[in-house]
Protein backbone atom coordinates (compact mmCIF):
# COMPACT_ATOMS: atom_id res chain seq x y z
CA UNK A 1 0.00 0.00 0.00
CA UNK A 2 1.59 3.56 -0.92
CA UNK A 3 -0.81 5.48 1.43
CA UNK A 4 1.81 6.06 3.78
CA UNK A 5 2.74 9.59 3.15
CA UNK A 6 -0.81 10.52 4.45
CA UNK A 7 -1.11 7.88 7.61
CA UNK A 8 -2.22 9.84 10.43
CA UNK A 9 -1.61 7.15 12.87
CA UNK A 10 1.65 7.48 13.62
CA UNK A 11 1.28 11.46 13.90
CA UNK A 12 -1.32 10.68 16.32
CA UNK A 13 0.29 8.00 18.34
CA UNK A 14 3.69 10.19 18.94
CA UNK A 15 1.46 12.83 20.03
CA UNK A 16 0.01 10.20 22.50
CA UNK A 17 3.67 9.36 23.28
CA UNK A 18 5.16 12.65 23.93
CA UNK A 19 2.12 13.51 26.45
CA UNK A 20 2.05 10.08 27.93
CA UNK A 21 5.90 10.80 28.42
CA UNK A 22 6.03 13.73 29.76
CA UNK A 23 2.87 14.23 32.34
CA UNK A 24 1.18 11.44 34.26
CA UNK A 25 -1.71 9.56 32.50
CA UNK A 26 -4.21 11.53 34.02
CA UNK A 27 -3.19 14.88 32.67
CA UNK A 28 -2.52 12.86 29.41
CA UNK A 29 -5.73 11.99 28.86
CA UNK A 30 -7.20 15.30 29.83
CA UNK A 31 -5.05 17.29 27.21
CA UNK A 32 -5.44 14.92 24.56
CA UNK A 33 -9.17 15.14 25.38
CA UNK A 34 -9.11 19.16 25.14
CA UNK A 35 -6.88 18.96 21.79
CA UNK A 36 -9.54 16.69 20.30
CA UNK A 37 -12.67 18.70 21.49
CA UNK A 38 -11.43 21.83 20.48
CA UNK A 39 -10.86 20.50 16.93
CA UNK A 40 -14.00 18.85 17.10
CA UNK A 41 -15.77 22.09 17.93
CA UNK A 42 -14.16 23.55 15.07
CA UNK A 43 -14.79 21.60 12.38
CA UNK A 44 -18.43 21.12 13.52
CA UNK A 45 -18.98 25.01 13.93
CA UNK A 46 -16.69 25.61 10.64
CA UNK A 47 -19.26 22.59 8.41
CA UNK A 48 -21.99 24.05 9.92
CA UNK A 49 -21.30 27.24 8.63
CA UNK A 50 -20.04 26.04 5.38
CA UNK A 51 -23.40 24.05 4.71
CA UNK A 52 -25.71 26.26 5.37
CA UNK A 53 -24.17 28.58 3.02
CA UNK A 54 -24.30 25.69 0.12
CA UNK A 55 -27.20 24.87 0.82
CA UNK A 56 -28.47 28.72 0.32
CA UNK A 57 -26.35 28.98 -2.94
CA UNK A 58 -27.35 25.61 -4.45
CA UNK A 59 -31.42 26.53 -3.76
CA UNK A 60 -30.14 29.89 -5.73
CA UNK A 61 -28.46 28.14 -8.34
CA UNK A 62 -31.69 25.72 -8.59
CA UNK A 63 -34.06 28.73 -8.62
CA UNK A 64 -32.13 30.73 -10.63
CA UNK A 65 -31.46 33.23 -8.57
CA UNK A 66 -28.39 35.13 -6.96
CA UNK A 67 -28.25 33.78 -3.39
CA UNK A 68 -26.84 35.35 -0.59
CA UNK A 69 -23.83 37.92 -1.99
CA UNK A 70 -23.80 40.94 0.07
CA UNK A 71 -21.61 40.10 2.99
CA UNK A 72 -18.58 39.62 2.48
CA UNK A 73 -16.81 37.96 -1.00
CA UNK A 74 -19.83 35.76 -2.67
CA UNK A 75 -21.86 36.24 0.19
CA UNK A 76 -19.40 34.01 2.35
CA UNK A 77 -20.13 35.26 5.35
CA UNK A 78 -23.77 35.49 5.17
CA UNK A 79 -24.03 32.72 7.90
CA UNK A 80 -21.63 34.39 9.90
CA UNK A 81 -24.24 37.30 10.11
CA UNK A 82 -27.19 34.87 10.27
CA UNK A 83 -25.62 33.24 13.15
CA UNK A 84 -24.75 36.68 15.44
CA UNK A 85 -28.13 38.21 14.68
CA UNK A 86 -29.63 34.69 15.95
CA UNK A 87 -27.38 35.20 19.00
CA UNK A 88 -29.14 38.10 19.57
CA UNK A 89 -32.75 37.53 19.42
CA UNK A 90 -34.40 36.85 22.67
CA UNK A 91 -35.14 33.52 23.88
CA UNK A 92 -39.29 33.57 24.05
CA UNK A 93 -40.75 30.71 26.67
CA UNK A 94 -43.82 29.83 26.42
CA UNK A 95 -46.21 30.16 29.30
CA UNK A 96 -48.19 26.98 29.28
CA UNK A 97 -44.55 24.82 28.22
CA UNK A 98 -42.63 22.33 29.88
CA UNK A 99 -40.13 24.17 31.15
CA UNK A 100 -37.39 21.19 31.29
CA UNK A 101 -37.92 19.62 28.45
CA UNK A 102 -38.52 22.58 26.54
CA UNK A 103 -34.98 23.72 27.36
CA UNK A 104 -33.59 19.46 26.65
CA UNK A 105 -34.56 18.86 23.61
CA UNK A 106 -31.92 21.24 21.49
CA UNK A 107 -29.44 19.30 23.97
CA UNK A 108 -30.37 16.13 22.71
CA UNK A 109 -30.21 17.01 18.77
CA UNK A 110 -27.31 18.05 18.58
CA UNK A 111 -25.87 15.73 21.52
CA UNK A 112 -26.75 13.00 19.08
CA UNK A 113 -25.18 14.68 16.28
CA UNK A 114 -21.93 15.27 18.18
CA UNK A 115 -21.77 11.36 19.30
CA UNK A 116 -22.66 10.25 15.65
CA UNK A 117 -19.49 12.93 14.64
CA UNK A 118 -17.32 10.47 16.82
CA UNK A 119 -17.11 7.93 15.24
CA UNK A 120 -16.81 9.08 11.61
CA UNK A 121 -13.21 8.17 9.83
CA UNK A 122 -11.88 11.24 7.64
CA UNK A 123 -8.29 9.46 6.67
CA UNK A 124 -6.48 6.59 7.81
CA UNK A 125 -5.77 7.28 11.91
CA UNK A 126 -7.92 10.34 11.85
CA UNK A 127 -10.64 9.03 13.80
CA UNK A 128 -11.78 9.93 17.39
CA UNK A 129 -13.01 6.38 18.16
CA UNK A 130 -12.77 3.23 15.92
CA UNK A 131 -15.62 0.61 17.90
CA UNK A 132 -15.67 -2.53 16.75
CA UNK A 133 -19.64 -2.60 16.07
CA UNK A 134 -18.86 0.98 14.38
CA UNK A 135 -21.52 1.10 12.53
CA UNK A 136 -24.35 -0.41 14.96
CA UNK A 137 -23.03 2.32 17.11
CA UNK A 138 -23.61 5.62 14.58
CA UNK A 139 -27.28 3.94 13.96
CA UNK A 140 -28.13 3.88 17.24
CA UNK A 141 -26.82 7.31 18.53
CA UNK A 142 -28.00 9.04 15.29
CA UNK A 143 -31.32 7.60 15.95
CA UNK A 144 -31.35 9.52 19.64
CA UNK A 145 -32.03 12.88 17.79
CA UNK A 146 -35.81 11.52 17.26
CA UNK A 147 -35.80 11.52 20.91
CA UNK A 148 -34.78 15.47 21.09
CA UNK A 149 -37.47 16.20 18.37
CA UNK A 150 -40.53 14.48 19.95
CA UNK A 151 -39.48 16.20 23.65
CA UNK A 152 -39.33 19.30 21.45
CA UNK A 153 -42.74 19.12 19.63
CA UNK A 154 -44.20 17.50 22.68
CA UNK A 155 -43.42 20.44 25.48
CA UNK A 156 -44.39 23.43 23.36
CA UNK A 157 -48.10 22.42 24.12
CA UNK A 158 -48.80 24.12 20.60
CA UNK A 159 -50.95 22.17 17.82
CA UNK A 160 -48.56 22.74 15.30
CA UNK A 161 -45.39 21.32 17.17
CA UNK A 162 -47.30 18.41 18.44
CA UNK A 163 -48.31 17.39 14.71
CA UNK A 164 -44.98 18.52 13.30
CA UNK A 165 -43.19 16.25 15.83
CA UNK A 166 -45.57 13.01 15.83
CA UNK A 167 -45.08 12.90 12.18
CA UNK A 168 -41.62 13.42 12.66
CA UNK A 169 -41.54 10.63 15.38
CA UNK A 170 -43.22 8.21 12.29
CA UNK A 171 -41.38 9.02 9.43
CA UNK A 172 -38.07 9.02 11.29
CA UNK A 173 -38.95 5.53 13.25
CA UNK A 174 -40.09 3.96 9.80
CA UNK A 175 -37.21 4.93 7.37
CA UNK A 176 -34.78 4.09 10.24
CA UNK A 177 -35.04 0.55 9.39
CA UNK A 178 -34.17 0.78 5.68
CA UNK A 179 -31.35 2.57 6.77
CA UNK A 180 -30.39 -0.24 9.13
CA UNK A 181 -30.89 -3.01 6.52
CA UNK A 182 -29.00 -1.37 3.64
CA UNK A 183 -26.37 -0.86 5.85
CA UNK A 184 -26.29 -4.22 7.22
CA UNK A 185 -26.09 -5.81 3.22
CA UNK A 186 -22.22 -3.86 3.11
CA UNK A 187 -21.56 -5.67 6.73
CA UNK A 188 -22.86 -9.01 5.17
CA UNK A 189 -19.94 -8.12 2.20
CA UNK A 190 -17.38 -6.92 4.19
CA UNK A 191 -18.07 -9.32 7.16
CA UNK A 192 -17.17 -6.67 10.07
CA UNK A 193 -18.96 -3.98 11.60
CA UNK A 194 -16.05 -1.91 12.29
CA UNK A 195 -15.84 1.38 10.62
CA UNK A 196 -12.08 1.10 9.79
CA UNK A 197 -12.45 -2.58 9.03
CA UNK A 198 -15.24 -1.84 6.63
CA UNK A 199 -13.14 0.89 4.70
CA UNK A 200 -10.15 -1.43 4.36
CA UNK A 201 -12.40 -3.65 2.59
CA UNK A 202 -12.12 -1.35 -0.31
CA UNK A 203 -8.77 -0.92 -0.55
CA UNK A 204 -9.03 -2.41 -4.20
CA UNK A 205 -12.45 -1.53 -5.04
CA UNK A 206 -15.33 0.31 -3.76
CA UNK A 207 -18.20 -2.07 -2.63
CA UNK A 208 -20.99 -0.14 -5.28
CA UNK A 209 -18.76 -1.12 -7.75
CA UNK A 210 -17.65 -4.87 -6.16
CA UNK A 211 -20.93 -5.73 -5.20
CA UNK A 212 -22.80 -4.44 -8.45
CA UNK A 213 -26.56 -4.62 -8.58
CA UNK A 214 -27.41 -5.56 -5.13
CA UNK A 215 -24.69 -3.38 -3.40
CA UNK A 216 -26.27 -0.25 -5.94
CA UNK A 217 -29.69 -0.89 -5.34
CA UNK A 218 -28.74 -1.20 -1.12
CA UNK A 219 -26.88 2.31 -2.04
CA UNK A 220 -30.05 4.07 -3.57
CA UNK A 221 -32.06 2.72 -0.74
CA UNK A 222 -29.72 3.93 1.67
CA UNK A 223 -30.11 7.77 -0.38
CA UNK A 224 -33.74 7.77 -0.21
CA UNK A 225 -34.01 6.51 3.63
CA UNK A 226 -31.22 9.00 4.81
CA UNK A 227 -32.52 11.79 3.52
CA UNK A 228 -35.98 11.14 4.70
CA UNK A 229 -34.64 10.28 8.20
CA UNK A 230 -32.98 14.05 8.42
CA UNK A 231 -36.09 15.04 7.36
CA UNK A 232 -35.09 16.78 4.71
CA UNK A 233 -35.97 17.26 0.83
CA UNK A 234 -39.11 16.13 -0.09
CA UNK A 235 -39.66 14.07 3.00
CA UNK A 236 -39.37 17.45 5.42
CA UNK A 237 -43.38 16.87 6.36
CA UNK A 238 -42.48 17.40 10.11
CA UNK A 239 -41.25 21.40 9.49
CA UNK A 240 -43.93 21.75 6.29
CA UNK A 241 -44.11 25.09 6.42
CA UNK A 242 -46.99 25.54 4.40
CA UNK A 243 -49.09 23.67 6.52
CA UNK A 244 -47.65 23.04 9.88
CA UNK A 245 -45.50 27.02 10.10
CA UNK A 246 -42.35 25.31 11.21
CA UNK A 247 -43.42 22.09 12.64
CA UNK A 248 -41.92 20.56 16.05
CA UNK A 249 -39.97 24.00 16.25
CA UNK A 250 -42.65 26.40 15.96
CA UNK A 251 -41.98 27.44 19.20
CA UNK A 252 -38.40 27.98 19.57
CA UNK A 253 -36.33 31.45 18.84
CA UNK A 254 -32.91 32.46 18.74
CA UNK A 255 -29.82 30.37 19.64
CA UNK A 256 -32.29 27.49 20.24
CA UNK A 257 -33.59 27.50 17.04
CA UNK A 258 -30.38 27.69 15.35
CA UNK A 259 -29.72 24.69 17.38
CA UNK A 260 -32.28 22.50 15.36
CA UNK A 261 -31.48 23.79 12.02
CA UNK A 262 -27.55 23.02 12.19
CA UNK A 263 -28.63 19.86 13.79
CA UNK A 264 -30.65 19.10 10.57
CA UNK A 265 -27.24 19.93 8.64
CA UNK A 266 -24.84 18.37 10.51
CA UNK A 267 -27.52 15.45 10.33
CA UNK A 268 -27.53 15.68 6.59
CA UNK A 269 -23.43 15.44 6.76
CA UNK A 270 -23.53 12.43 9.10
CA UNK A 271 -25.49 10.12 6.86
CA UNK A 272 -23.36 11.51 3.32
CA UNK A 273 -20.06 10.46 5.48
CA UNK A 274 -21.89 7.30 6.61
CA UNK A 275 -22.78 6.51 3.01
CA UNK A 276 -19.42 7.63 1.48
CA UNK A 277 -18.06 5.41 4.19
CA UNK A 278 -19.63 2.04 3.33
CA UNK A 279 -20.52 2.21 -0.64
CA UNK A 280 -18.15 4.70 -1.82
CA UNK A 281 -15.06 3.41 0.17
CA UNK A 282 -14.48 6.03 2.57
CA UNK A 283 -11.28 7.92 2.52
CA UNK A 284 -9.78 4.99 -0.53
CA UNK A 285 -9.00 6.75 -3.99
CA UNK A 286 -11.30 5.55 -6.60
CA UNK A 287 -8.79 2.69 -8.07
CA UNK A 288 -9.58 0.64 -11.37
CA UNK A 289 -8.11 -2.97 -10.70
CA UNK A 290 -5.46 -3.89 -12.94
CA UNK A 291 -4.65 -0.15 -13.98
CA UNK A 292 -1.30 0.76 -12.23
CA UNK A 293 -0.26 3.61 -12.95
CA UNK A 294 -3.65 5.00 -12.57
CA UNK A 295 -3.75 3.63 -9.12
CA UNK A 296 -0.93 5.24 -8.08
CA UNK A 297 -1.74 9.11 -9.73
CA UNK A 298 -4.99 8.64 -7.53
CA UNK A 299 -3.03 7.69 -4.51
CA UNK A 300 -1.13 11.17 -5.09
CA UNK A 301 -4.70 12.95 -3.81
CA UNK A 302 -4.92 13.07 -0.24
CA UNK A 303 -7.65 10.55 1.49
CA UNK A 304 -9.15 13.53 3.75
CA UNK A 305 -9.52 15.08 0.35
CA UNK A 306 -11.52 12.40 -1.28
CA UNK A 307 -13.38 11.37 1.48
CA UNK A 308 -14.49 15.39 1.51
CA UNK A 309 -15.35 15.36 -1.84
CA UNK A 310 -17.48 11.95 -1.66
CA UNK A 311 -19.55 13.05 1.07
CA UNK A 312 -19.71 17.01 -0.81
CA UNK A 313 -20.95 14.89 -3.83
CA UNK A 314 -23.88 12.83 -1.63
CA UNK A 315 -24.99 16.11 0.22
CA UNK A 316 -25.24 17.55 -3.02
CA UNK A 317 -27.37 14.76 -4.35
CA UNK A 318 -29.48 15.27 -1.26
CA UNK A 319 -29.89 19.05 -1.68
CA UNK A 320 -30.74 18.57 -4.85
CA UNK A 321 -33.27 16.24 -3.81
CA UNK A 322 -35.06 18.67 -1.67
CA UNK A 323 -34.88 21.58 -4.14
CA UNK A 324 -36.28 19.36 -7.09
CA UNK A 325 -38.95 17.08 -5.83
CA UNK A 326 -42.36 18.57 -4.22
CA UNK A 327 -42.90 17.17 -0.74
CA UNK A 328 -44.97 14.01 0.38
CA UNK A 329 -48.18 13.36 2.00
CA UNK A 330 -47.44 11.15 5.01
CA UNK A 331 -49.60 8.36 3.53
CA UNK A 332 -47.47 8.36 0.67
CA UNK A 333 -44.62 8.94 2.78
CA UNK A 334 -45.26 5.33 5.04
CA UNK A 335 -46.89 3.94 1.75
CA UNK A 336 -43.11 4.21 0.65
CA UNK A 337 -41.34 2.74 3.47
CA UNK A 338 -43.58 -0.55 4.48
CA UNK A 339 -45.04 -1.54 1.21
CA UNK A 340 -42.33 -0.76 -1.11
CA UNK A 341 -38.49 0.06 0.73
CA UNK A 342 -38.34 -2.85 3.54
CA UNK A 343 -40.01 -5.68 1.08
CA UNK A 344 -37.37 -4.42 -1.59
CA UNK A 345 -34.81 -4.09 1.01
CA UNK A 346 -35.73 -7.65 2.48
CA UNK A 347 -35.20 -9.27 -0.32
CA UNK A 348 -32.30 -7.35 -1.29
CA UNK A 349 -30.54 -8.83 1.96
CA UNK A 350 -30.92 -12.71 0.94
CA UNK A 351 -29.67 -11.49 -2.89
CA UNK A 352 -26.53 -10.15 -0.89
CA UNK A 353 -26.18 -13.36 1.56
CA UNK A 354 -26.80 -15.36 -1.70
CA UNK A 355 -24.55 -13.65 -3.71
CA UNK A 356 -21.72 -13.86 -1.28
CA UNK A 357 -22.13 -17.64 -0.63
CA UNK A 358 -22.17 -18.30 -4.52
CA UNK A 359 -18.81 -15.41 -4.41
CA UNK A 360 -20.11 -13.92 -7.45
CA UNK A 361 -18.97 -10.53 -6.34
CA UNK A 362 -15.09 -8.97 -6.86
CA UNK A 363 -12.66 -10.00 -3.72
CA UNK B 1 -9.00 6.94 21.72
CA UNK B 2 -10.68 4.69 23.32
CA UNK B 3 -14.45 4.21 24.24
CA UNK B 4 -14.73 6.17 27.24
CA UNK B 5 -13.96 9.17 25.16
CA UNK B 6 -17.79 9.18 24.17
CA UNK B 7 -17.99 11.10 27.07
CA UNK B 8 -16.20 13.56 25.66
CA UNK B 9 -18.31 13.91 22.92
CA UNK B 10 -21.07 13.76 25.12
CA UNK B 11 -19.87 17.23 26.84
CA UNK B 12 -18.91 18.89 23.59
CA UNK B 13 -22.85 18.59 22.81
CA UNK B 14 -23.54 20.17 25.98
CA UNK B 15 -20.55 22.83 25.85
CA UNK B 16 -21.87 24.05 22.65
CA UNK B 17 -25.83 24.32 23.78
CA UNK B 18 -25.47 25.36 27.10
CA UNK B 19 -22.63 27.58 26.54
CA UNK B 20 -24.26 29.34 23.19
CA UNK B 21 -27.52 29.51 25.02
CA UNK B 22 -25.59 31.12 28.67
CA UNK B 23 -23.82 33.30 26.08
CA UNK B 24 -26.83 34.58 24.57
CA UNK B 25 -29.16 35.09 27.30
CA UNK B 26 -26.66 37.94 28.52
CA UNK B 27 -26.63 39.77 25.12
CA UNK B 28 -30.17 38.94 23.87
CA UNK B 29 -33.18 41.57 24.74
CA UNK B 30 -35.86 40.56 27.33
CA UNK B 31 -39.56 41.43 27.40
CA UNK B 32 -42.17 40.34 29.10
CA UNK B 33 -45.51 40.55 27.00
CA UNK B 34 -48.54 37.45 28.29
CA UNK B 35 -49.43 37.76 24.72
CA UNK B 36 -46.19 36.78 23.37
CA UNK B 37 -45.48 33.81 25.75
CA UNK B 38 -48.67 32.41 24.42
CA UNK B 39 -47.95 29.36 21.59
CA UNK B 40 -48.68 30.22 18.33
CA UNK B 41 -51.94 29.62 16.45
CA UNK B 42 -51.96 31.68 13.49
CA UNK B 43 -52.69 34.84 15.36
CA UNK B 44 -56.07 33.94 17.07
CA UNK B 45 -56.41 33.40 20.86
CA UNK B 46 -55.45 30.27 21.92
CA UNK B 47 -57.91 27.49 22.74
CA UNK B 48 -56.54 25.06 25.31
CA UNK B 49 -53.43 23.10 24.94
CA UNK B 50 -51.89 20.91 23.02
CA UNK B 51 -51.22 17.67 25.78
CA UNK B 52 -54.72 15.91 24.40
CA UNK B 53 -55.55 12.19 23.34
CA UNK B 54 -53.84 11.53 19.97
CA UNK B 55 -54.89 9.93 16.87
CA UNK B 56 -53.33 6.46 17.57
CA UNK B 57 -52.40 5.70 13.55
CA UNK B 58 -48.79 7.33 14.56
CA UNK B 59 -48.90 4.63 17.13
CA UNK B 60 -49.46 0.97 15.04
CA UNK B 61 -46.27 2.28 12.97
CA UNK B 62 -44.03 2.74 16.48
CA UNK B 63 -45.35 -1.02 17.53
CA UNK B 64 -44.58 -2.42 14.14
CA UNK B 65 -41.18 -0.81 14.07
CA UNK B 66 -40.84 -2.34 17.26
CA UNK B 67 -40.59 -5.56 15.60
CA UNK B 68 -38.37 -5.26 12.87
CA UNK B 69 -36.13 -2.72 15.17
CA UNK B 70 -35.34 -5.61 17.45
CA UNK B 71 -35.06 -7.66 14.53
CA UNK B 72 -32.36 -5.79 12.72
CA UNK B 73 -30.96 -6.14 16.27
CA UNK B 74 -30.60 -10.12 15.32
CA UNK B 75 -29.55 -9.87 11.90
CA UNK B 76 -26.26 -7.64 12.73
CA UNK B 77 -24.72 -10.38 14.38
CA UNK B 78 -25.54 -12.73 11.19
CA UNK B 79 -23.97 -10.59 8.69
CA UNK B 80 -20.72 -10.62 10.47
CA UNK B 81 -20.37 -13.88 10.04
CA UNK B 82 -22.33 -14.95 7.22
CA UNK B 83 -19.17 -15.74 4.89
CA UNK B 84 -17.72 -17.82 7.59
CA UNK B 85 -20.87 -19.93 8.74
CA UNK B 86 -21.83 -20.07 4.75
CA UNK B 87 -24.77 -22.68 3.91
CA UNK B 88 -26.06 -22.97 7.58
CA UNK B 89 -26.28 -19.19 7.86
CA UNK B 90 -28.09 -18.92 4.48
CA UNK B 91 -30.84 -21.46 5.34
CA UNK B 92 -31.61 -19.69 8.60
CA UNK B 93 -31.90 -16.55 7.63
CA UNK B 94 -34.23 -17.53 4.41
CA UNK B 95 -36.53 -19.74 8.15
CA UNK B 96 -35.88 -15.82 10.04
CA UNK B 97 -37.55 -13.46 7.02
CA UNK B 98 -39.89 -16.10 6.01
CA UNK B 99 -41.44 -15.95 10.07
CA UNK B 100 -41.00 -12.05 9.21
CA UNK B 101 -42.33 -12.22 6.17
CA UNK B 102 -45.90 -13.35 7.10
CA UNK B 103 -45.64 -10.85 10.40
CA UNK B 104 -45.44 -8.11 7.70
CA UNK B 105 -47.97 -9.68 5.63
CA UNK B 106 -50.20 -9.74 8.85
CA UNK B 107 -50.13 -6.57 9.53
CA UNK B 108 -50.22 -5.06 6.29
CA UNK B 109 -53.77 -7.46 5.88
CA UNK B 110 -55.06 -6.11 9.19
CA UNK B 111 -54.94 -2.41 7.17
CA UNK B 112 -51.81 -1.82 9.75
CA UNK B 113 -50.00 -0.48 6.87
CA UNK B 114 -53.19 2.04 6.04
CA UNK B 115 -52.95 5.63 7.22
CA UNK B 116 -56.20 6.71 8.38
Amino acid sequence: MSFSIYDFTSLTQSVDQALKNSLSPTWALIIEMVIVGLIFLMFYALLGLFLVYAERKICAFIQNRLGPNRVGPLGLFQTIADLIKLLMKELIYIKQADKLLFNLAPFIVIIASFMAIAAIPFAKGLHAIDLNIGIFYIMAVSSLGVVGILLAGWSSNSKYSLIGAMRSGAQIISYELSVGLSLLSIVIFSGTMQISGIVESQADAWWIIKGHIPAIIAFLIFLIASTAETNRGPFDLAEAESELTAGFHTEYSGIKFAFFFLAEYMNMFIVAAIATTVFLGGWMPFHIPGLLSFNTVMDYIPPVVWFMGKTAFIIFIMMWFKWTFPRLRIDQLLKLEWKYLLPLNLINILVIAFVVLMGWYLH
Amino acid sequence: MNSESLVLFFLLGVILVGGAILFSSFVAPKSWNPVKMEPYECGIPVKSGAWIQFNVGYYLFAIIYLIFDVETVFLFPWAVVMKDLGMTAFIEIIIFFFILALGLLYAWKKGALKWV
